[in-house]
């Protein structure tokens, strides 16, 4: 397969396109997406090639145009709608959680919602409480929405082309950081399958389970811990929803050990969850406590060094390790 | 309009009415669980508005969607069924009395969030525009609804877009147990419409035709991508839902607007004008009652819905 070097923010354009020439049915909703190409500029140029039926400019109305893209779906519309910041979603939860996510379920199956929200999510670009969230474990709790969380620019591509073709809701979390990242991208036509996780790098002594940004601070934490002479294995789920428990089980079951690395909050956030469910079903591999390195319980401050404080990077996952121990 | 055309209109109020009432009744006697919000009191809007619709046209309707539900073609059967929460019903069991849809008769879906299905309504007729299908939507709601934010930004972009719908509000009073008057500093819903750009009428809720009239028209601008917000003003003959003792109005008030009973002022309108005789009205009468009888008899004998198959039904 020959692939070539993209940004994570052209993967996503990329996906975005190829999926509106395929379906006629896709169309895209957000504020500022069409000249302006979206705040992250991750839709720019779109509108020139479809139109602004399909590149809608929205007024700065989250919980109507999200709803709305629910009712298009019930209509065979195909959605994907850009919230500028993820912290707005929480303007449009009502939509999500009471409607998107539930039709299909209490309406005795009748009915399907095919949407995409897109979420441009994470800090560590000074732009405070209200614009540097992860939250993903906000979408953890919500029976009928899928969670998509890609680290890489070909998964991006590929697990947004897979997004939109599904027939549910699907919240897409791109965290800004990772925007100007480049890496390959296989040149035919594919998708990422959802449920998937992938092991990044292979080790045998503690596992760090993650997603998205947190991906790349766990590589970082494997090159300082492998001058250590220990070898972490990295696995990154890409989905939350569905969660790929089974490759988890089986590094746990080789390593033993294992940490949950994530950039939200850590009280009820995404490693309480999977730090539960490796309990419930591989407890007896363990040789020591499930650590989970996230964010401080606090909002993300704005000064940068207050911010470093606050989020977990790479450092934060070789501690973990350490305090994990040695393989006895 | 034919004299078929008139007894269809009488015949669905009633049918309305008479389902409304056994709804209440077997909630009262225990027999069903949960809740429900009846609309007796207000079948002329829903029955008026949808009589002007296609097959292929949808309706959006609120937590008081029965009678939304049976003038739009939902069958009384399949409908007591789901509130008896039995595999029969339109849900299977697992919406209940607020949570109904039915894409065969064009109902999009009653919804337990007040102003909910505002937004559900705009992005269908988005939908419909996209797919340049010549189809509207009309969006039901209550007053109470014209106060969340998903109407203020849904008719905004409704008419910035030039979608069609209509938009319906039935006005009867009371947000539960707030009057209009405690949540409304001007005196009508419709004259918000100007602020969004859009064209607004008017009617009495309690007229059958002078709905139609209205929503023929509202319809009509919709078809040519105009939408329009229709206020129909009404009252709710019961309480809020089947626990309301109405302790915020008084019975004077009741007293009045139950001498504005849709069905009965439409029935007299029918004999007067000698289209239908007392024995037409009679014979109705005991055709919808037989029909409710038999949708109850219906839910009571379905099957529960199996357990089973719960988890699987969450994803497409």
């Amino acid at each position: 397969m020959s692939s070539r070097e993209l940004y994570f923010s052209e993967a996503i354009r990329e996906a975005i396109a190829e999926e509106m020439r395929r379906d006629e049915r896709v169309f895209l909703m957000g504020e500022d997406i069409a000249v302006y190409g979206g705040a992250f500029r991750v839709t720019k140029g779109l509108l020139d090639e479809f139109g602004p039926d399909r590149v809608r400019n929205t007024p700065i109305s989250e919980a109507s145009f999200v709803g709305m893209a629910a009712g298009a779906a019930l209509l065979g519309s195909r959605p994907i709608v850009e919230i500028m910041f993820s912290d707005f979603v929480t303007l449009a939860l009502d939509q999500i959680l009471n409607h998107a996510a539930k039709y299909r379920y209490m309406y005795g199956t009748q009915v399907a919602v095919p949407m995409v929200l897109r979420l441009p999510t994470g800090g560590r670009r000074g732009y405070g409480p209200t614009h540097s969230q992860s939250l993903e474990s906000l979408f953890l709790s919500m029976p009928g929405i899928k969670i998509a969380c890609p680290s890489t620019p070909a998964d991006a591509k590929g697990l947004l082309k897979t997004a939109v073709r599904d027939d549910n809701p699907v919240a897409f979390f791109e965290n800004k950081t990772l925007y100007g990242r480049r890496g390959p991208v296989p040149s035919e036509d594919y998708t990422t399958l959802f449920g998937e996780a992938r092991v990044v790098r292979e080790g045998s002594d503690v596992t760090v389970v993650t997603f998205s940004r947190m991906v790349w601070e766990a590589l970082e934490a494997a090159d300082a811990l492998s001058q250590d002479g220990i070898e972490i294995e990295v696995i990154d789920l890409r989905t939350l929803n569905p969660l790929d428990m089974d490759t988890v089980k089986a590094s746990v079951e080789k390593t033993t050990r294992v940490i949950v690395a994530e950039e939200g909050p850590k009280t009820g956030g995404v490693g309480a969850e999977l730090a539960a469910r490796i309990v419930e079903e591989v407890y007896y591999y363990l040789d020591g406590p499930v650590k989970r390195v996230a964010a401080l319980d606090t909002p993300v401050p704005a000064s940068p060094v207050l911010e470093k404080a606050t989020l977990p990077d790479w450092r934060d996952i070789v501690e973990a390790v350490h305090a994990l121990g040695s393989k006895g | 309009m034919t004299k078929q055309e008139l007894l269809s209109l009488y015949e669905t109020m009633l049918l309305i009415r008479v389902f409304e009432e056994k709804v209440l009744e077997v909630f009262t006697s225990g027999a069903i669980s949960g809740t429900a919000h009846v609309c007796c009191g207000q079948e002329a809007v829903a029955v008026g508005a949808c009589s002007v619709l296609r097959r292929t046209d949808y309706v959006v309707s609120n937590h008081r969607g029965h009678g939304h539900f049976i003038a739009k073609g939902g069958a009384v059967r399949q409908i007591m069924a789901e509130l008896f929460g039995k595999a029969t019903g339109y849900s299977g069991g697992r919406g209940g009395s607020q949570h109904m849809a039915c894409l065969q008769c064009g109902f999009l879906g009653s919804n337990g969030i007040t102003g909910g299905g505002i937004p559900i309504a705009t992005g269908a007729a988005l939908s419909l525009k996209l797919q340049k299908v010549d189809s509207v939507v009309v969006c039901f709601f209550g007053d109470g609804a014209a106060n969340q934010g998903t109407f203020h930004e849904s008719l905004n972009m409704a008419a910035i877009w030039n979608l069609p719908i209509v938009y319906i509000c039935e006005n009867n009073l009371y947000a539960m147990s707030t009057h209009f008057s405690e949540a409304f500093k001007v005196s009508n819903v419709a004259i918000r419409a100007q602020g969004y750009g859009m064209a607004s009428e008017i009617c009495d809720g309690q007229d059958v035709l002078a709905v139609r009239d209205t929503v023929e028209r509202a319809v009509s601008r919709a078809r040519s991508g105009l939408p329009s917000l229709v206020e129909c003003r009404t009252y709710r003959f019961r309480g809020h839902s089947k626990s309301d003792t109405c302790e915020y109005r008084t019975r004077e008030e009741e007293n009045a607007w139950r001498h504005r009973d849709p069905i009965l002022l439409f029935g007299e309108r029918l004999k007067a004008d000698g289209t239908l005789t007392e024995a037409d009205l009679e014979s109705v009468s005991k055709k919808v009652e037989r029909e409710v009888e038999d949708a109850l008899a219906y839910a009571r004998s379905s099957p529960n819905p199996p357990t089973e198959e719960l988890e699987r039904s969450v994803f497409a």
